[in-house]
């Protein structure tokens, strides 16, 4: 084994500019392959995240659109009825005991916080021009609990809203579009004519478009006042759990204890995922067909150096070196290549992560960005590496295997 | 007399183009000590015979002994390390490998041996370089060196692990008259004084003729084996 890595150090050695060719095939690999990686899986962590922070890990509410039993089928069961168009049944979004339901919630031991809430579609005058949006009554601290508000305050302080009856918290885009600030008076107009002025005792900015250009968060009672209903009208409630990846696995016991819709973030977010899946494979595939390319680079260098090295093949299988340590010594030169190719193709990588990590990015309205999201996480490193070795292993086997079953006699004899 | 080499009946064919008998059972016995040439005309089959008795050639009928073991039958692997330890090789072209120092390629069938530590061989490779009077040279990249020289280092290889027999295919064929007369006697040392058995395969009849025995082969037979009257003056 140590003769056998002598012996291959001395070829490696002996042709330096060949096996540093055959090392830049995989460092450029591994190179792209961490930059990639670390971009995509950094937009896609950021995006995650921003979603996350304001999207519950489950939401119940009052599913109205859903199909329910028509009057024909309870009617007539056993005979095959067909109903098109069916129309909705004049239906409140209301959910019954929602203060109790929200109670058990927040028993279980895997919960976070549940926050009751309530929320409609809203317009907000600005002059003669009416913007759409939403208004979101909360309990602003159980709110906070599970969003962080707090942190994300750009102006005015969250208790304010607390104190006032009339105040509203507003998103940093929605105020912009409107042109007003904190300590401003802004209308508001329910889709039911009802109109009510409020005050907008902070702003809020999420990094999120669809957020923070639509949203304003206000007292429950407030909003319930708005919609010119009873103390009890809740229509939401929001749950975050301590693990949000057992989220799916919850949902439907929280759908049963309530009798209610209960959605889990991946379901109300499964475009974003598909997204998220469609850039890790976009990721993958450009960095396997890269490393390829880099393998079949070691395959043909190795197939040089043993078509060049044929005699010495012979030499020492007749001095007594076995096939298998003929191809040891063939497997150490591309393991090493895919090695040292490897690691400097991880610190390559890095850099260019880095760089990427500086440059200006503008996000725009969508999302609130300036620069590029870089996932540096370790274990991209380590799978770069893991994936560098196998590759410069699987190309260096072929031609080894090739010169340990290389007959001597024939090269011997000329 | 000890008998370090022992064939019966070694029979071969080649298949390509056609089938065709090159060599017809062929029995050979050689002494321990013994400097051995084996001579004939292109296409005699002593190359092949001895590319057989080297056990590289296993593609035989018949049956082959060397210092009294069986080597009929057994694995690549098997026959790799026995190589390794009982025979040593110098070839025409003395294929030493190209980017080693002079002293590196002698130790490399030493180290592979494995029975001395890597000091020890290297005292050793010294030892036998010395001995061939190449100890200055010892340090120099093989490929730097005469074809002399290189078959000098390579003779100095081919004795690392005091094999058996030290096979050679044409060991003077590519060198110049003074430069085979140096291998010569080389090889006429280590059998009178070191006891070492050589069989070399050769065209050169000044080389055969002043060896212990010429064994002469035509159409894949043996077909005069004599002593010639240089054989063992230290011991006649």
């Amino acid at each position: 084994m140590k003769l056998a890595l002598s012996i291959a150090k001395t070829h490696l050695l002996s042709k330096p500019k060949q096996t540093l060719v055959a090392m830049l095939g995989v460092t450029f690999g591994i190179g792209m392959f961490i930059a990639m990686v670390g971009l995509m899986t950094g937009l896609n962590n950021f995006t995650e995240e921003l979603t996350m922070t304001s999207s519950p890990d489950i939401h119940i509410y009052n599913d109205i659109t859903k199909e329910r039993p028509t009057l024909l089928e309870q009617v007539n069961p056993s005979g095959m009825n067909v109903v098109l168009h069916q129309k909705p049944k004049k239906e409140t979004p209301k959910l019954r005991n929602a203060l109790q339901i929200t109670e058990v919630i927040r028993k279980d031991p895997r919960v976070l916080g549940a926050a009751p809430t309530l929320g409609s579609q809203v317009f907000y005058n600005y002059g003669p021009i009416q913007l759409n949006g939403t208004i979101s009554g909360v309990d602003i601290l159980e709110e906070n609990k599970l969003f962080d508000l707090r942190s994300k305050m750009k102006s005015g302080r969250i208790e304010d809203l607390k104190a006032s009856t009339d105040g509203i918290i507003m998103g940093t885009g929605l105020a912009r579009k409107l042109h007003v600030k904190t300590g401003d008076r802004v209308v508001i107009t329910t889709p039911e004519g009802y109109t009510m002025t409020l005050k907008i005792v902070g702003t809020f900015q999420m990094g999120i478009g669809t957020v923070d250009n639509i949203r304003s968060y206000a007292n429950i009672s407030t909003v319930q006042i708005i919609l010119q209903q009873d103390q009890s009208y809740i229509t939401d409630i929001n749950v975050k759990l301590n693990d949000l990846h057992q989220a799916k696995v919850i949902a439907p016991e929280f759908q049963a204890i309530s009798g209610y819709r209960a959605e889990d973030w991946e379901t109300a977010n499964s475009t974003f995922l598909t997204g998220v899946i469609i850039r890790n494979i976009l990721t993958y595939s450009v960095s396997i067909t890269l490393l390829v390319v880099a393998g079949f680079g070691i395959y043909n260098i190795l197939n040089m150096t043993i078509y060049n090295k044929m005699k010495d093949i012979a030499i020492l299988k007749a001095m007594g070196f076995s096939g298998k340590d003929v191809k040891q010594i063939f497997m150490i030169q591309s393991l090493v290549i895919g090695f040292i190719g490897s690691l400097a193709g991880l610190v390559i990588g890095y850099f260019l992560s880095y760089a990427i990590s500086k440059a200006p990015f503008n996000g725009g309205d969508f999302i609130s960005l300036d620069h590029f999201p870089v996932n540096f996480d370790p274990k991209y490193y380590i799978i770069g590496i893991v994936f560098g070795v196998a590759t410069t292993a699987v190309a260096g086997y072929m031609p080894s295997r090739k010169a340990s079953k290389l007959d001597p006699i024939e090269i011997l004899r000329g | 007399m000890e008998q370090v080499l022992r064939t019966h009946k070694i029979t071969k064919y080649f298949y390509d183009p056609e089938k065709f008998q090159v060599l017809k059972e062929i029995d050979l016995a050689v002494n321990r000590g013994e400097f051995l040439s084996l001579v004939g005309k292109s296409g005699c089959g002593k190359s092949t015979l001895m590319y057989v008795l080297s056990t590289m050639d296993t593609d035989y009928e018949g049956e082959l002994e060397i210092s009294g073991e069986r080597l009929t039958g057994k694995t690549q692997n098997e026959l790799a390390k026995f190589r390794n330890e009982h025979i040593g090789f110098v070839f025409q072209f003395h294929y030493l490998l190209p980017e080693f120092t002079a002293i590196q390629n002698v130790m490399i069938p030493a180290l592979k041996l494995a029975k001395y530590n890597y000091k020890e061989v290297e005292d050793r490779a010294y030892e036998k370089l010395k001995m061939l009077g190449m100890q200055d040279f010892a340090l120099k990249r093989s490929n730097k060196l005469s074809g002399g020289q290189q078959q000098r280092v390579a003779i100095a290889r081919g004795i690392i692990n005091d094999p058996d027999i030290i096979m050679g295919d044409e060991p003077t064929g590519n060198l110049d008259s003074y430069n085979s007369q140096l291998v010569f006697d080389i090889f006429r040392e280590l059998t009178h004084t070191y006891r070492q058995t050589i069989i070399a395969v050769t065209h050169d009849v000044e080389f055969a003729r002043n060896s212990d025995r010429v064994v002469e082969m035509s159409d894949g037979k043996i077909v005069s084996s004599s002593s010639t009257q240089l054989a063992k003056p230290a011991l006649t």
